[in-house]
């Protein structure tokens, strides 16, 4: 399935599957599956039986207590990364039929709602595998560093309450950071690119996610303390102006996180800010 | 002296609080997670954080009174004078936070806005959406990686901790280092550390499926506990009302819900298979509402949880005649809902499938907390009432301020500590602060602060010049505390290539069987013969998990290894939670004993101390008196209308509810 087509298999598709979903069914787990670094790929399936509710994290806890493939082989129990299995913590994103997701919130029903159906899983494209499903998304937290994604507070002994805010101001805020470090963002952005290696990170197109956390701290009255730092970093190498404005990004953001609007508004920003510097002089 | 370095082990709300407090006096952290910190269990707390603010206090509410609420909350079994500290660093916590850039929502001219919430007739909930503990984590997240770009956080994430490593025996006996693993290259090792601090929160796990993220095993804490260090109260589990019953896990429904309007009911007809929608308000049994006039729906967790356990298991009116009750918040504006709620709104639409603004949610109750956790200690602060107080009434005045130091002396080297030198435990892993049961959004509160205050104190332990350095202790007792951990993993791994097919060796069914049987035994209304029983279920699997065999043989990134590695563990804990359980013959909290129906404090106003065995390889319960009340024990019935026994809160304070 192509990023379009995927993208069509909308919430109405969904919903219309889960409504004729065959209650006691089976279904077949197609699985992108590699043993660690500088291993070769290769595919596995699986046959899971299926309960009401079951989503893609209950079949994968199905199939490491039964590791047996639709062969007949005995194999590894599958690795991947997961933690709050209610889509907050991001950790267990991967590319569920073509499309990158969480997969706590990917419910079988609305997938696969006949008997030997096929849900494919595959690792997140542009980050490293360490071993099956599970990736290595440091480059994420290293580019939170990289724009100095915080407020500069004067420590943490009480000091009295931070500034005051309007609610608008507020739900700007709060929507943008609802930010999990999932990576979806990235895995479906054409520019940005799989880095193996840690050095080319700072140089590297930043992407979506932390292009609107700059935008976040600089919306904060202390946050903005940092405002031309931040925006130094989206004026160098793997900057701002390395988006294509393909929009992937805002599609594929399980919390609707407003990115293009972040772009746009760091964009004009560090604009903005280059020609200040300019005419400054420093 | 070579450079003293602090490890602490978990980057969940307390850890992190702990780590930039540490960091922040000059000491240098280690930072141990088995996921990255951004990612913990915190993550998924939804509701807020409370604490006393000026529009509450203007209507007669103080920390006091928070202090007062979390005691009776907690039925009277939390150590006291930390409670108070705690309840009166709360507004400064807030504030902190505030500066931090956490999105607290907001009132109409940008004040802090609050909401209701279970236990408290005043609001004193701050909240940001209904991810509050997200949006928390991800400030002290925030601040954690400003200190890591300083060089003054080093973190190990994808690290899990295996063991602590200590010297010396009985009193003296003292951490010095914790044994870690990659989780991915599985290198196992030790790490010298001056102090460390366990800040690896709950062990929902153990129960099988229950609110908690994948991580809340216990493992940790159980090695600590078979290390020597102690567990206060492990029979005290939180069953939260309402949860969305799921495959894989169980789902919270914030208790914002209900602080938000949110109206549990049946319908009063048995059976009755009408649409939600079509039933009238004369035909539904609003049941907590009509049980608690002076709370309603916002009765604390252990009471709802067992008002909704017996509409559905005793009275057979649970919907559709299955175990589930509806949380209805279809009669609030809908654009309200998405702006206070909106977080847990979207979660039951994605898993449920169904708009919980237009037609009220299913929920059942759900292994969610544990009161519970490794021992700890303090040294009290200075107010020292002549004799323990009454209840304290709305609006009266406050026996003592609301200054630091009252309650715990800020900074005293052992706060927090367990009863191992060095070895502290902040957050949900200790078992302070909440007694029988905890009252919601106060566990945030009781993390960071944690953090903030405690932390204080090991900087303080590891600058004390009668605490030797570590430097010196001898390259030797790390070396075997590695070996003994490389040895269990080689015995583990090995164990794969049995491949005997037998599924009672399976580390996945021995866990689930763990889970159903601890759900079924030990968490909403338990009986001694039941609890024997799951004492007995458990001893056969701990005797089947000496067999257990792995999956998979694999050097790098064995998931299945360390799962079953935690089995082990979580299999100790259960039978400590069930001894004490077992042993405490009355009800208190979340603690409910359908054969010892009542409170008795003649025999109980007592902490159930655990301390393992190694010799007999388990669990010994000892009753310790709670430390220093500073409020009487009074009874705990939350103005139930067909209750007999007095309850010393005022029946209602409508005013400050509205």
């Amino acid at each position: 399935m192509s990023v379009a087509q995927a993208h069509a298999f909308d919430a109405e598709t969904r919903l219309a599957n889960r409504k004729r979903a065959k209650a006691g069914r089976t279904v077949i787990f197609k699985i992108k599956r590699c043993d660690g670094p500088g291993k070769p790929d290769r595919w596995e399936s699986f046959k899971v039986p299926t309960e009401p509710g079951s989503n893609v994290i209950s079949c994968l806890k199905w199939i490491a207590a039964h590791p047996v493939t639709t062969d007949g082989q005995r194999t590894s129990p599958v690795v991947w990364d997961s933690g709050c299995l209610e889509e907050v913590c991001g950790a267990c994103t991967m590319v569920i039929n073509g499309r990158v997701r969480q997969s706590c919130s990917c419910l079988i029903d609305e997938y696969a709602p006949e008997e030997g159906d096929t849900l494919t899983l595959e690792p997140m494209s542009k980050f490293p595998v360490i071993r099956d499903l599970w990736v290595d998304r440091e480059r994420m937290f290293q580019a939170l560093r990289r724009v100095k994604a915080w407020v500069p507070i004067d420590g943490t002994y009480n000091l009295g309450p931070g500034p005051k805010e309007s609610p608008e101001q507020q739900q700007t805020r709060y929507a943008l950071s609802e930010c999990m470090s999932c990576g979806c963002c990235l895995d479906a952005c054409p520019q940005y690119l799989k880095e193996e290696d840690p050095k080319d990170w700072d140089t590297a197109f930043i992407g979506a996610a932390a292009i609107s956390q700059v935008r976040l701290f600089n919306e904060h009255e202390t946050g903005k303390r940092l405002k031309a730092d931040r925006l130094e970093a989206m004026m160098g190498p793997g900057g701002v102006s390395d988006c294509g404005n393909a929009q992937n990004c805002v599609k594929v953001c399980p919390k609707g996180i407003p990115l293009t609007e972040s772009i746009a508004a760091v964009g004009r920003s560090t604009t903005i800010h280059a020609f200040t510097r300019f005419f400054r002089g420093k | 002296m070579a450079e003293q370095r602090v490890i602490v082990v978990g980057g969940g709300l307390a850890g992190l609080a702990a780590s930039v407090r540490i960091a922040e006096s000059g000491v240098p952290v280690d930072l141990f997670s088995m996921v990255p910190v951004k990612r913990s269990h915190s993550v998924c707390a939804q509701g807020g954080i409370n604490a006393c603010n000026e529009v509450a206090r203007q209507q007669g509410y103080s920390e006091y009174e928070h202090f007062d609420e979390t005691v009776y909350g907690g039925d009277f079994l939390a150590d006291q004078h930390p409670v108070l500290e705690m309840a009166n660093w709360a507004p400064k916590i807030i504030d902190l936070l505030d500066r931090m850039g956490v999105p607290f929502n907001r009132t109409a001219e940008g004040f802090r806005d609050l909401r209701l919430f279970g236990g408290s007739l005043f609001k004193r909930t701050h909240f940001s959406g209904a991810t509050t503990g997200q949006q928390l984590l991800y400030a002290l997240d925030e601040q954690t990686r400003r200190y890591e770009s300083e060089g003054k956080v080093r973190k190990y994430e994808f690290w899990e901790f295996l063991w602590p490593v200590t010297e010396g025996e009985g009193d003296e006996k003292r951490c010095v280092g914790i044994v870690a693993q990659d989780m991915r290259t599985m290198q196992i090792r030790a790490f010298r550390g001056a102090a460390v601090v366990m800040a690896t929160g709950g062990n929902g796990l153990i129960f099988g499926k229950s609110t908690n993220s994948v991580i809340c095993t216990g493992g940790a804490a159980a090695r600590c506990y078979q290390e020597g260090a102690w567990y206060g109260n492990p029979e005290m589990i939180q069953v939260h009302p309402t949860a969305i019953p799921g495959a894989d896990k169980l789902r919270l429904m914030s208790e914002s819900a209900r602080g938000e309007g949110g109206r549990v009911w049946v319908p009063r007809k048995k059976g009755d298979t009408r649409r939600p929608a079509d039933i009238p308000e004369s035909e539904r049994y609003y049941f907590l509402e009509e049980r608690y006039p002076a709370y309603g729906n916002i009765v604390p967790r252990d009471i709802a949880t067992r008002e909704i356990f017996d509409i559905c298991v005793n009275e057979g009116m649970g919907v559709d005649g299955q175990n589930q009750v509806y949380l209805d918040l279809t009669h609030r504006d809908p654009d309200y809902l998405t702006r206070k709620l909106g977080g847990i709104m979207e979660i039951y639409e994605k898993f449920v499938g169904e708009d919980p603004r237009f037609t009220p949610m299913k929920i059942f109750p759900a292994v969610h907390y544990s009161m519970g956790g490794l021992w700890t200690t303090y040294t009290a602060g200075d107010y020292e009432p002549s004799e323990p107080r009454p209840g304290h009434k709305s609006g009266s005045s406050v026996p003592v301020d609301a200054q630091p130091g009252h309650g715990m002396t800020i900074g005293a080297p052992n706060n927090m500590m367990s009863n191992i030198k060095g070895l502290y435990a902040f957050g949900e892993v200790n078992f302070a602060y909440h007694g029988a049961n905890r009252l919601g959004a106060n566990a945030l509160l009781s993390c960071i602060f944690d953090g903030l205050c405690n932390g204080v104190s090991v900087v303080n332990y590891i600058r004390d010049a009668d605490t030797p350095g570590v430097d010196a202790v001898d390259q030797g007792v790390y070396d075997r505390f590695v070996k003994r951990e490389q040895d269990k993993h080689d015995r583990l791994v090995a164990s794969a290539s049995n491949d005997s097919g037998d599924e009672s060796r399976n580390p996945y069914l021995i866990a689930k069987e763990l889970g159903d049987e601890m759900t079924a035994a030990s968490t909403v209304v338990k009986t001694g013969a039941r609890l024997e029983q799951a004492l007995r279920k458990v001893a056969e699997l701990r005797e089947r998990y000496q067999k257990v065999e792995l999956g998979d043989n694999a050097g790098w990134t064995n998931q299945s290894l360390s799962f079953a590695r935690a089995t082990g563990d979580m299999l100790i804990l259960a039978e400590a939670m069930l001894k004490a359980g077992l042993l405490r013959e009355e009800s208190r909290g979340a603690h409910y004993r359908k054969d010892f129906p009542e409170r008795n404090d003649e025999r109980f106003y007592k902490t159930s101390i655990a301390r393992y065995n190694p010799d007999t390889r388990s669990s010994e319960i000892e009753f310790a008196p709670v430390r220093g009340p500073l409020v009487k024990p009074r009874a705990r019935t939350y103005g139930k209308t067909d209750s007999k026994k007095t309850d010393a809160k005022p029946a209602a304070q409508t005013a400050a509810a509205s």
